[in-house]
Order: C-alpha cells, then sequence, then structure tokens
C-alpha cells in the first residue's frame, strides 16, 4: 500500500520520492501550474502551484508529499493569490490573445480562464522584446514568455543542445538562445527537438500552419484547464500531431 | 605616454590568461568573466569565443551568467567606470547632487558612456561604505568621503586620464572606523592559537563545545552554528566543504568589511576551526565584488598561514588535516548572500536560490555536505576554541550569546563599528554614536525593521530585534518614505528574477512607490501596496522576495503620516502621467519652459 496525503479532503496516494503535484498530477487531481511538466525535473519558478501544507504556503510541484499531509489548495485565499501571479505574468510581457497562434491551447490563457481573471489588473511594463524568425521551421514570439523555463530543460536534458538559456536578471530577464548573432536560425536547434514542444504559451510556434485548427476547436476551448489534470500531456500529443 | 586605462588588451589573450589562472575549470567561469572585465573594462565577444571553445561551454550559459552580475558588461563601458553607491545613507550625505555634479562636469548622462568612450557613469546598490560615504567605485576601487572638491579633483584626473595608480591615495582611504570593542575585537591571540587549542580537544569536542556556546549564526538568519558544524560532519558524502559568506551585501551593513581587513586571521582561523570539526577539505571565501580591494590583502594573509603551517597538508603537524581556502570573488549580486545562491554562483552559473530542502548542510557545493557560515560567525568560533563554549555562553543574553558588531551609519557624529554584547538596547547605541534628534532607526538593512522612537528601548537580540548589523539612524528631517521607497527600489534591482511574485512584485511595487512620490497616490494605491506585500510574502522563492515588503509594512505600520501626506486624491488616480510622459521630448528638444509642460491639478511647490 502506498501512502497517502490529502488535497483539499481528497486522499492522493504517491509513491516515496514525489512532489505533491506530480502525485496530484498522476492521480488526475488539479492544481493550477505553469512551470511544471511530468516529463521534468521541478523547477518552481512560477510559483502559480503554490498550495498550502499544514497550514504553510509552498509550491507543490517541489514540496515532497509526506504521508498524512493536509494540502489546501482550491480554497479562495490561494486562488485569489494565484490570480494575482497569472495577472503578473500578462503584464510583464505583451500578451494579445485574439491574435495569438496559440490562443485556446495556451496554459497561460487557460489558467487565467479558471481563476477567474477578468483583467490585467497591474500597470502594464511594456517591454520591447523582437521576435525571432529567422529559423526556416519555427517563430520566436519572445513578448510572451513567462520564464518558465521548459523549453530550457527540454533542450538541455532531452535534446542535449542547450539552445535556449535564461540570460539578465529581476524584471530583465529573458529567454536567449545559443548562438554568436543571438539568431535561432545560427543554433542547431530543429523542429523536432523536444524543445520546440514544450512551450505552455505562444512563444515556440510552428511556422506554416497558423490558425490550422480553428479557434473554437482547440485544447482549452471544450472544457477549462482544471478539468483535465493531465492537459499538459495533451497539448504535447495535440501539437505533435500537428507536426 | 599611454595611460594605462588606454591600452586596450586583446581579448583573447585576456581570456587566455584568466582561463589559464584558474586551471581551466568551467566551475570557475564567473572568475574569468571578472577578470575579462577587469582587464578589458567590458567583456568582448572575442572573449567569449575562446572562453566557450577553451571551456567547452555552451554561448548561452556564458551569456546567462554574464549578463546576471551587475559589475560584468557585454557592452563597452568608459575607459573610467563610475558607480555611486545608492543607499540611502549615502543619499542622505548628498550624493544625488554630486552624481549630477560629476555628470556635469564631464558631459556625461547617467546610465550612458559618453561620445569619446571615456567615462560611463551610473548607480550601484550599497558598496559597504556608509560609515564614510558619500562612496563610490570607479573601476571596482572605492572612493570614500566624496565631497564637491573631490568629485572636481576626480573630474580633473578622469579628464587628464590619469591612471588610477597615480590618483591621490588618500581618494582609496577605506577607514575601519572601530569606535567600541568587546570580545572579540578586544582580545588578541597568536594566530594559531584557537586552532592549537581545538586539535588538543579533538573534533568531537570542538563541536560540543559549539554547542554549548550556543553561537548563532551572524549572517541574520541565527541558526546555531555548532548543530550546523554536527550536521556537515554526520552528512554522508564523498568530500566536504566550508564557504566563508563574506558577500556582505545587505545595505548599511559593512562589518564584513572591517572583520577581513582587520581580522582576516580570525576568520580564516575560523573557517580552519570549522574545517577541522566537520572534515571539510576545501574552503571558499565568497567576496562581494565591492571589496575586490581587500583581495591582496587576504591573499598575503592566506600565503602567510600557508607558511605557518596553519593551511595546507597536515596543519600544525596533524597528520590527516588537510585545509586550504580559495577567495571567491563576486560581481555585484546581492541574491549571492543567500547561502544556496552563492552556491551556486561559487560553481560558476547565475546566483538563483535553490529549491530547499535539501540544505547545504548535506546537499552543498557539488552536490556535498557544506557548512555556509557568515565570517563574523567564522570569527567568534575562535573565541568559543580558545576560552569554551560555556565561558562564551556568559556573554549576551539567554537566546543570543556572545556579542555583535553593529555597523553604524546616517545622521549620527560617529559611525563606524561597535562591539556590544547581545541585549544592548538601540537607545545606548545611539547615545555612543552620538546621535541627536532621531526619529528612527533602521535594523538590520531593509529587510530588517524600522524602529521608531518609542521603542528605542528594544534590545539587539533574536530575542527582540534580530540583526545581522546594519544600523542605519534617521533624524527628525528625514522622510521615511523616501527611506522605504529606496529599499524597495534596491529589492526591485536585485531580485534575481527566478520567481514570479519577487520578479514581477518588487517592479510593481518600486512603481506603486514611484507612483505615490510623484503625488499620483490614493488609498487604492495603498490597499494595493499592502496586498502586494501579503503576496510577496507568502509566494516568494527565498528570503529577498520575503522580506522585500519590510520596509514598506513597517513604515506603514508605524510613520502613516509619511504615506497619507502622498496621497494627494480622494479616489482612484491613474499611474499614466501626460506630463511625465512628455519628460523625454524637452529632454531631446531642450526645453523646460511653462510651454512645454501640460499643467496637472497638483502642482507641487519646489
Ligand atoms: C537575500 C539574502 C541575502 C543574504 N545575504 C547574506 C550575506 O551577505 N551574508 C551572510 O552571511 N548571510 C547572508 N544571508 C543569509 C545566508 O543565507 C545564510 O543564512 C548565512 O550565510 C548562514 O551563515 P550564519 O549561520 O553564520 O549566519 C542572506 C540571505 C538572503 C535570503
Ligand atoms: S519560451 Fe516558452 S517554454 Fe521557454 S521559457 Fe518562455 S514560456 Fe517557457
Ligand atoms: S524571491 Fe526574488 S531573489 Fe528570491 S528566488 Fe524569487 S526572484 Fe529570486
Ligand atoms: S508549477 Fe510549481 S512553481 Fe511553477
Amino acid at each position: 500500500m502506498s501512502d497517502t496525503f490529502t488535497l483539499d479532503g481528497r486522499p492522493i496516494a504517491f509513491a516515496p520520492g514525489q512532489t505533491i503535484l506530480q502525485a496530484a498530477v498522476a492521480a488526475g487531481a488539479y492544481i493550477p501550474h505553469l512551470c511544471f511538466h511530468p516529463d521534468f525535473k521541478p523547477h518552481g519558478s512560477c510559483k502559480v502551484c503554490t498550495v498550502k501544507v499544514g497550514g504553510r504556503h509552498s509550491a507543490s510541484c517541489t514540496t515532497q508529499a509526506v504521508a498524512g499531509a493536509v494540502v489546501e489548495s482550491d480554497t479562495p485565499e490561494i486562488n485569489a493569490e494565484r490570480r494575482a501571479l497569472v495577472q503578473m505574468l500578462f503584464v510583464e510581457g505583451n500578451h494579445f490573445c485574439p491574435s495569438c497562434e496559440k490562443s485556446g491551447d495556451c496554459k497561460l490563457q487557460a489558467t487565467a480562464y479558471d481563476l477567474g481573471v477578468m483583467s490585467p489588473h497591474f500597470d502594464h511594463f511594456f517591454p520591447d522584446r523582437p521576435l525571432d524568425a529567422s529559423h526556416p521551421a519555427v517563430l520566436l514570439d519572445f513578448n510572451r514568455c513567462i520564464l518558465c523555463s521548459l523549453c530550457v530543460r527540454a533542450s538541455r536534458d532531452v535534446d542535449r543542445k542547450n539552445v535556449f538559456a535564461l540570460s539578465g536578471r529581476g524584471i530583465r530577464t529573458r529567454l536567449i538562445v545559443n548562438s554568436r548573432t543571438g539568431r535561432l536560425a545560427d543554433t542547431d536547434f530543429a523542429a523536432t527537438d523536444k524543445a520546440a514542444h514544450v512551450c505552455p504559451v505562444g512563444v515556440i510556434l510552428p511556422k506554416g500552419r497558423g490558425f490550422d485548427t480553428p479557434i473554437g476547436r482547440r485544447v482549452f476551448d471544450a472544457r477549462p484547464i482544471s478539468a483535465r489534470a493531465d492537459a499538459t500531456a495533451e497539448i504535447a500529443s495535440s501539437d505533435a500531431a500537428r507536426e | 605616454m599611454c595611460p594605462a586605462e588606454r591600452l586596450a588588451p586583446d581579448p583573447a589573450q585576456a581570456a587566455a590568461t584568466a582561463m589559464a589562472r584558474h586551471r581551466h575549470d568551467p566551475l570557475e567561469l564567473l572568475q574569468v568573466l571578472r577578470e575579462v572585465q577587469e582587464d578589458c573594462g567590458w567583456i568582448p565577444p572575442e572573449a567569449i569565443d575562446c572562453i566557450q571553445a577553451r571551456l567547452t561551454l555552451p554561448r548561452s550559459k556564458i551569456l546567462g551568467v554574464a549578463t546576471f552580475y551587475s559589475f560584468l558588461h557585454l557592452k563597452p563601458c568608459g575607459r573610467y567606470r563610475i558607480l555611486f553607491s545608492d543607499n540611502i545613507t549615502d543619499r542622505m550625505l548628498g550624493s544625488p547632487a554630486l552624481l549630477e555634479r560629476l555628470c556635469r562636469n564631464l558631459w556625461a548622462e547617467r546610465g550612458k558612456v559618453t561620445e569619446d568612450g571615456l567615462v560611463s557613469v551610473d548607480t550601484t546598490s550599497c558598496t559597504g561604505l556608509c560609515d564614510q560615504g558619500p562612496a563610490l567605485l570607479v573601476n571596482g576601487r572605492p572612493i570614500t568621503r566624496l565631497t564637491e572638491r573631490r568629485v572636481d579633483e576626480l573630474c580633473d584626473l578622469v579628464r587628464n586620464e590619469v591612471p588610477l595608480d597615480a590618483w591621490p591615495a588618500d581618494f582609496f582611504r577605506v577607514e575601519d572606523d572601530i569606535h567600541r570593542r568587546d570580545a572579540l575585537l578586544g582580545t588578541s591571540w597568536a594566530p594559531g592559537a584557537a586552532l592549537a587549542a581545538a586539535l588538543a580537544r579533538g573534533p568531537e569536542a570542538l563541536v560540543e563545545e559549539m554547542k554549548a556556546s550556543r553561537l548563532r549564526g551572524r549572517g541574520g538568519a541565527g541558526f546555531p552554528a555548532g548543530l550546523k558544524w554536527q550536521a556537515c560532519r554526520d552528512a554522508p558524502g564523498k568530500a566536504r566543504y566550508l564557504v566563508c559568506n563574506a558577500d556582505e551585501g545587505e545595505p548599511g551593513n559593512f562589518k564584513d568589511r572591517v572583520l577581513l581587513s582587520t581580522a582576516a586571521d580570525a576568520v580564516i582561523e575560523g573557517m580552519t576551526l570549522a574545517a577541522f570539526a566537520t572534515g571539510a577539505w576545501r574552503g571558499f571565501i565568497y567576496l562581494r565584488g565591492e571589496y575586490r580591494f581587500l583581495l591582496g590583502h587576504l591573499e598575503s594573509v592566506l600565503a602567510r598561514r600557508r607558511g605557518a603551517g596553519l593551511l595546507g597538508e597536515s596543519i600544525l603537524g596533524r597528520e590527516g588535516f588537510d585545509f586550504d581556502v580559495r577567495i571567491h570573488v563576486g560581481a555585484g549580486a546581492y541574491v549571492c548572500g543567500e547561502e544556496s545562491a552563492l552556491i551556486e554562483s561559487l560553481e560558476g552559473k547565475r546566483g538563483t536560490p535553490r529549491n530547499r530542502p535539501p540544505y547545504p548542510v548535506t546537499h552543498g557545493y557539488l552536490g556535498e555536505p557544506t557548512v555556509v557560515n557568515n565570517a563574523e560567525t567564522l570569527a567568534a568560533s575562535c573565541l568559543v576554541a580558545l576560552k569554551g563554549g560555556a565561558w562564551y555562553a556568559g556573554l549576551g543574553t539567554a537566546e543570543s550569546t556572545g556579542t555583535k558588531l553593529v555597523c553604524v551609519s546616517g545622521d549620527c557624529e560617529k559611525p563606524g563599528i561597535y562591539e556590544y554584547p547581545f541585549g544592548v538596547e538601540i537607545r545606548q547605541v545611539l547615545a555612543d554614536c552620538g546621535a541627536r534628534l532621531t526619529q528612527a532607526v533602521q535594523v538590520s538593512g531593509p529587510s530588517g525593521a524600522c524602529v521608531p522612537a518609542a521603542e528605542f528601548g528594544r534590545r539587539l537580540a533574536f530575542e527582540d530585534l534580530p540583526t545581522a548589523g546594519a544600523l542605519m539612524v534617521f533624524n527628525e528631517r528625514r522622510d521615511l518614505f523616501e527611506v522605504a521607497r529606496n529599499f524597495v527600489h534596491f529589492f526591485a534591482h536585485e531580485s534575481c528574477g527566478f520567481c514570479t511574485p519577487c520578479r514581477v512584485g518588487t517592479s510593481l511595487l518600486a512603481n506603486m512607490m514611484d507612483k505615490l512620490a510623484n503625488g499620483h497616490g490614493s488609498p487604492y494605491d495603498f490597499a494595493e501596496i499592502e496586498r502586494m506585500n501579503l503576496l510577496l510574502q507568502s509566494m516568494s522563492h527565498c528570503g529577498l522576495g520575503h522580506s522585500a515588503c519590510n520596509p514598506v509594512l513597517g513604515t506603514i505600520a508605524k510613520f502613516r503620516p509619511a504615506y497619507q501626506r502622498r496621497l494627494a486624491h480622494e479616489e482612484f488616480e491613474p499611474a499614466f502621467d501626460l506630463d511625465r510622459a512628455l519628460a523625454a521630448a524637452r529632454q531631446m528638444t531642450g526645453r523646460d519652459d511653462p510651454a512645454a509642460h501640460v499643467p496637472t491639478e497638483n502642482e507641487e511647490p519646489a
């Protein structure tokens, strides 16, 4: 028998070494998250997955599951805090959902809808983040980057290429690519790389198939993200299907 | 003759030399970059080409590291790079006007390189010279006690491109300013005496003495040092490491600087004690970049101690007791004082705090058991070795044994270092340093607490007001809102950017404080600030984010009128201000006449 903890009262079984979010995802229970992906080592940076364990806030993707722990997640207080984080991510970049190819497949947008985000709330930063259209097969629109590091981890740990990295510090943190010119075309990136398929938002976009799947028939158009604990896997496979 | 600052060294050569000095070890990437920066005045792409090829590191990684640290530049800077310390104490001593004067004299614009490439001028976070400010760094070297006259002299030297080594030595004089000595600064011992006492007892007994002393970490968190040493000693691992944290980035703090300058032997002896207790074979001093000027002195103390058999192999003749120390120089990042970010930085990476647990005592440098202790903690451990844990525990208070170096700066006659037994009242410190008409003190820097006059009976101790050492004094004339605003900007500048709440939240908070300062505040913004504070506290990844709100929370709670005065409006007021937005256009056209302004309803009388 494996050990269990409770998530909002529901018992969740976990294997030794699993974090709270890993166990929840495996059990089909939803905790909002953006920088986590089941295929990669948890990172713990977006903080959207924050829950309360024994009354204390902690990021569920990096917190080890402990038998008997009482975890609160879907509470008005925590959801309000998550809403603020998601709003921060919106104002930090330049997000114009209606014109974004990822609309409907985007985890940031879906999470925002699900948490009831009605406005950006904070003042926009309007950063200057030029696009990189140099690569024949893939477009990079940095305006939407939420710095989740998934592409960094995928390229480093799976593709063994280190195409992506974070640079800068604080509010000036930016995603960069591994070439002297700073252009994606001058890296060894390929559209078949794992890193091409992990971006939760609309930064790393395949060229030549814009709006192949019409708005209205995309992953989160049918059901909200909270109704799909396995949404991450699903986006990845829908991405692959569209290849 | 071509002045030294003019010689443009070959970037490839500079990189090759730096890499050779560091044994072509990729873990030393930050040191290599720092030395290229020092030699070339920036890090040219050709230098990166060499590093990339020789250390076989991805270019993106090198760039990621180089852009993390404030003192590394990927674009050419001036041949003279001038950085004014921007701590509130420097500002109170007049640094903003001096910066302007310097810019006017040199036809320079803040944040830009002059067209002839001669000079670049900007601000930097507290340089740890608050007792002798206003201070600045020129090509990394500190100049203290700035006056208008000194600034003018400096401008002449720059204009004539006089090499720094030919500048008046008095410019670079850094004083220790010790005004009160107690157990630590008042005791002297022959180098090696504490170590000999420990060797006679044995490592287990040393750990027991440390536990009996109840010496707590002086870096701020106050974790019992004996327990930390024990945990590292007991942790399984292939090798053990010891780190002396001399990053001292907390504005207002400068006691580690003084310890390393006046009592380096004590600090290094403490490191050696900790190595003996834990079994560590290698130690690091993480020296903040601002203290680069201490490097030569520290290297010579290390060399002397090696010569005396106090470092190296078979220390004091004890077979198998091998330990040596390397100095790792930082490059301008406050967050690297956080122990896990410090370890990342030691490994040549961006200074991003790790997920904890596991803690460094079990998984530290290279994943091995590592003790990270503040420089003062290590120095104090010598007293425990010399005089015993029970003796040490007799000093100070029940929960805070021993003494503390307090760094006094701000509005007082005698800023500097005061060593007191723990438990000293604020009132006592203020009397000793000659502070008058004091409105408030900031204890332990921006991440600490703001204490109003009514509470000057409170004590510096973990039981009451814990402190890493800083004590900034503000007299009745000071505006505590401006103090808090300065601190909030500090946190926004120093946020590592890893986690959302701190990366975005500290900048939003800084913008909100600016909005209030610009006279556009309303009670709505007040509520927003309070909400942001709570969010930072509950959601941030590390202590920087957790405490980024302290200065605002503290001053809102205790000095509400300083904020209330800013609330010009009854209801919501947008942050966008047309007149302010036109400032760039005014600057471009060189106009500042009334017609170039859009009138606003609440014109502030000058
Ligand atoms: C943002 C941040 C900055 C810190 N800066 C320093 C520092 O400059 N020096 C220091 O000794 N400890 C600093 N600390 C505390 C260290 O993480 C750590 O607790 C300390 O070095 C442990 O040594 P001690 O137990 O001897 O105090 C900092 C912590 C945080 C969160
Ligand atoms: S590009 Fe996408 S995957 Fe990469 S860091 Fe940005 S948001 Fe994350
Ligand atoms: S709290 Fe701030 S400094 Fe700490 S990890 Fe998060 S962004 Fe970095
Ligand atoms: S999913 Fe846990 S911090 Fe991002």
